[in-house]
């Protein structure tokens, strides 16, 4: 997927992260996160923004995230939606999920 | 005939009595009342004249209470004076600080303050401090240890600086008014109390001088040296609310429904039993579940302790508590209950929770339910330190009631947003595991393996029980395996025990 | 033991507080919102949202179900999608009007499951009647399809299509409820009674849940936690009853033991429907903890 846009996914409430992706020119990935828990889980928020990019196939981005204690299921989520807004895309791909 | 000393056999041995009376030492007074209350009195017209009176000096401890809580005006502003005296390397020894004592830093910074030794610290001030703004660590006392180090001499105080929202010009002090309506309250003084009875010098701020003699007092006249009218004390809305907020919040009430279930269980829920209950919504929501569950069997207390709550007061209206001891009063309604009701007695920290005493009132305890920042898998309890390292709580009375009650809960969220609250090892130890019982989460209830006959109880009420390990593995696989916080080698706190022993270490945070 | 459905809560679809917190109650069912709590912007963030959740969190034992959005939309269609595919959830259909309604839905969950390697018919359904027409076909819906385990009733809708409103005695929706539930019996299916909004009002609620107990419902959806309790207390069998029940379970056994073909109690004959209500009052039981395995109250 090609980030076309700025776009927004989340808010600033308690356990939910606010995501906004935007176009990097082929620079590849960039994050900035700001977060409550950054001590304990900032690493691990930074790989599962990049590893969520990743699995969109997403190679050039800049990631501004705002986080309030989200879990990584809502992390994963709201990449998804900000990525796919950014990029235009609404053929949505779930298939990875089935077990 | 005039006696003659050297009549009087073995005076010498009796030694305390060296003079003839004499009546020219006399001088009576036969002003009204009301004139001798304004021409000899305590009052000393600036806090200046009184901080020389007290003959204070550099390197000196002041004390303060912590009764008007994020409202407090006093701490400010005797340390801004200070300042301006000359003042330095001063020991601060307060009950606790607050948000609103930030200015404190600067004072730090200049110099003016050395040391501090508190319950707690939140706000900017506690952030500061985890960063290494002090080069003498602080002293963490919880309620009754405080009471207990100014008692035995270990915490001496040369001069108090107690506010006091009601004073008569001799210095009976209380933290309400009998005389007006309003104004600010703050109910019991019961921290204050024992500063004013240990200091070597003791002086009241006030903004609301009544006439003598202002009773019911709790700071009597014999513990006050002067008094010092000032224009504000504090901020009513930061002192206290109208009544501590009944949570609605599902998760709290879910824990609150189960601690109660779990009192029921514990073998300790009959008639004049004896409980605290602390402020927290989850704490604080238990009264409410556990009142169906007297007036469903009829079972009375005998006495509610601590920092009370208005949901403590509507049970003793009630007629469900026969008692209430109040240390500290959280609520409006519970400091206009002190006010008003006959069995709510104001209490000192001394009589709340010193170690120093078998009838000290925790030790009467049966039940104590309790919040917590952390716990952990030996059931010791953080209640001071943040998951990031960073202080922002205090140890108030946690260690004191978890060791006196004989059945301690701790109820907490499983986790706070990502943060998980039982934990393998907590940040900091304020109460040791030995002495807590029961941990109540959202999501399940522990109990101390050493409590084997409490757990079988428990578990016979149908209530389900899991070890700790298995409530902290729950948490971990929810939000993820934190990383460990780094800490510098600098010590920034020191965590007493009741008894004044170190129980843990607080150390700088790294950025 | 059957799936019993007294409670189920609803949670929006976008609040990943509310997502996270969803399962510590003992509510009996989860319904995750991805329709009228979700705005119209957010339809996209919400179905991420309750997707990776239905993936990672574990609800325990917990029935889950999710609200999709109109499945004649594209919308409702990319609910679809990602709902189906988790294989954790029930979908509940929205404002259900006639059995064509459900057949839409249906046909979009088993080109799903045939795409995806999910064993076809797996995925049940309920549907909800929020509308005038849909109570009328009630009847039809609630037969229209083997994958719905239950209708439910909708009343916000249903009683601005009657052009009324809702009373504390609920007589308004009197009809609608026993059409409901009828049509359910019918299919031997769950009957679900609609929300109560006025959560701060427990002694209203109570009635209403007593009421709609009285009907019959085999429970009701609610919007907080605090409304679970009220429900499990309604819905709980009294120690009389227990008592009956066992002593009929009792009978029947001895019957069976005797090889015989009548059972009796006390010198009554017992049929089956005294049978039928003896197990769901002992299900019931179980479900609160009033009855420990074994029979012992």
């Amino acid at each position: 997927m090609e980030i076309q846009q700025t776009a927004v996914a989340g808010t600033m409430e308690s356990s939910d992260i606010m995501v906004t992706i935007s176009p990097n020119d082929g620079k590849g990935m960039e994050i900035d996160l700001d977060s409550t828990v950054e001590k304990q889980y900032g690493k691990a928020i930074r790989k599962t923004i990049e590893d969520t990019l990743k699995e969109l196939e997403i190679c050039h981005a800049r990631v501004r995230a705002v986080d309030k204690g989200a879990l990584d299921c809502a992390i994963q989520a709201r990449v998804k939606a900000a990525a796919y807004r950014a990029s235009g895309e609404q053929a949505y791909r779930w298939g990875d999920a089935v077990k | 005939m005039a006696i003659q000393l050297q009549d009087v056999p073995y005076l010498e041995e009796i030694g305390n009595i060296h003079k003839v009376f004499h009546p020219d030492s006399l001088n009576k007074n036969s002003h009204t009342l009301a004139e001798r209350e304004k021409l000899h009195n305590k009052i000393i017209p600036s806090l200046e004249e009184a901080v020389r009176l007290t003959g204070l000096k550099s390197g000196m401890t002041i004390s303060f209470h912590h009764h008007f809580r994020n409202g407090d005006y006093i701490v400010n502003m005797v340390v801004d004076k200070l300042a301006e005296m000359g003042f330095r390397d001063l020991v601060l020894a307060a009950s606790s600080l607050s948000d609103c004592h930030a200015p404190l830093i600067k004072h730090i910074q200049n110099g003016v303050i050395r040391r501090i030794e508190t319950s707690g610290l939140r706000g900017e001030l506690a952030r500061e401090i985890s960063h290494g703004l002090m080069e003498v660590p602080v002293v963490f006392r919880s309620h009754g240890g405080r009471a207990y180090a100014i008692e035995t001499g270990e915490l001496p105080i040369d001069v108090a600086f107690l506010g006091a929202p009601s004073c008569d010009p001799y210095g009976n002090a209380n933290g309400y008014s009998r005389d007006v309506e309003g104004g600010i309250m703050c109910g019991s003084m019961g921290y204050a109390k024992c500063d004013a009875q240990y200091a070597n010098k003791t002086i009241i701020l006030n903004n609301h001088i009544v006439s003598y003699p202002n009773a019911p007092f709790g700071i009597p006249e014999s513990d006050v040296d002067y008094i010092v009218k000032v224009p504000e004390i504090g901020d009513p809305a930061g002192i206290m609310s109208g009544a501590t907020r009944f949570t609605k919040n599902p998760k709290e009430l879910l824990i609150a429904q189960t601690a109660a279930n779990v009192i029921e269980a514990s073998g300790h829920f009959q008639d004049g039993f004896s409980i605290q209950m602390g402020s927290g919504g989850a704490s604080l929501a238990v009264a409410r579940f556990l009142r169906e569950k007297m007036l469903r069997d009829q079972i009375t207390a005998s006495f509610a302790l601590g920092g009370i709550t208005g949901s403590i007061v509507d049970l003793y209206e009630e007629g469900l508590i026969q008692k209430i001891l109040d240390v500290q009063s959280f609520d409006l309604r519970a400091a206009e209950s002190l006010k008003n009701n006959r069995f709510h007695q104001q209490i000192s920290a001394s009589c709340y929770a010193s170690p120093s005493s078998e009838g000290t009132a925790v030790n009467q305890l049966d039940i104590v339910v309790l919040s917590a920042l952390e716990i952990d898998c030996d059931f010791n309890v953080n209640v001071l330190t943040g998951s990031d390292g960073v202080i922002r709580g205090a140890i108030g009375g946690h260690p004191d009631t978890a060791y006196g009650a004989s059945v301690a809960i701790v109820v907490c969220p499983l986790t706070r947003g990502r943060i998980p609250c039982v934990v393998r090892q907590v940040n900091t130890v304020v109460t040791p595991g030995k002495v807590v019982d029961v941990v109540v989460t959202d999501q399940g209830v522990a109990v101390n393996p050493r409590r084997k006959n409490l757990c079988r109880r428990i578990q016979e009420a149908g209530i389900p029980v899991y070890t700790i390990e298995e409530l902290q593995k729950k948490a971990e696989a929810i939000v993820g395996i934190p990383d460990p916080i780094e800490y510098t080698d600098k010590v920034v706190g020191i965590v007493t025990y009741r008894d004044g022993s170190m129980i843990d270490l607080i150390r700088q945070v790294c950025d | 033991m059957r799936q019993l459905r007294r409670t189920m809560l609803f949670v929006p679809g976008n609040q990943p507080g509310m997502i996270k917190d969803a399962g510590i109650y003992d509510q009996d069912s989860i319904m995750f919102d991805l329709e009228d709590s979700v705005s119209v912007l957010e339809k996209d963030a919400a179905r991420f949202l309750v997707y990776q959740a239905l993936c990672s969190i574990d609800y325990g034992s917990k029935e889950l179900v999710v609200r999709v959005n109109d499945p004649t939309t594209k919308c409702g269609i990319d609910d679809l999608e990602a709902i189906v595919r988790t294989q954790k959830a029930i979908i509940r259909l929205p404002k259900t009007e006639n059995a064509q309604d459900v057949l839409v839905c249906q046909q979009e969950v088993e080109r799903i499951e045939a795409e995806n390697g999910i064993p076809a018919g797996s995925t049940k359904m309920m549907a909800a009647i929020e509308s005038a027409a849909g109570v009328l076909n009630a009847k039809e819906i609630a037969c229209s399809s083997k994958r719905l385990v239950g209708i439910a009733l909708g009343a916000e809708d249903y009683v601005t299509d009657l052009k009324t409103r809702r009373s504390p005695d609920g007589i308004e929706l009197l009809f609608g409820r026993s059409m409901i539930l009828l049509a359910a019996r019918a299919a031997g299916i769950d009957a679900i009674d609609t929300v109560y909004s006025d959560i701060n009002n427990e002694e209203g609620f109570r009635q209403e849940v007593e009421l709609i107990h009285q009907l019959g419902f085999d429970g009701k959806s609610i919007i907080n936690p605090r409304q679970i309790k009220t429900v499990h207390e309604v819905y709980t069998p009294s120690q009389k009853d227990i008592q009956k029940a066992l002593d009929i379970v009792d009978a029947i056994e001895e019957a069976h033991r005797k090889g015989s073909g009548v059972i009796a109690l006390n010198g009554k004959m017992i049929d089956k429907p005294v049978v039928a209500r003896a197990q769901r009052t002992l299900d019931l039981a179980r479900a609160v903890g009033v009855l420990r395995e074994g029979g012992e109250i």
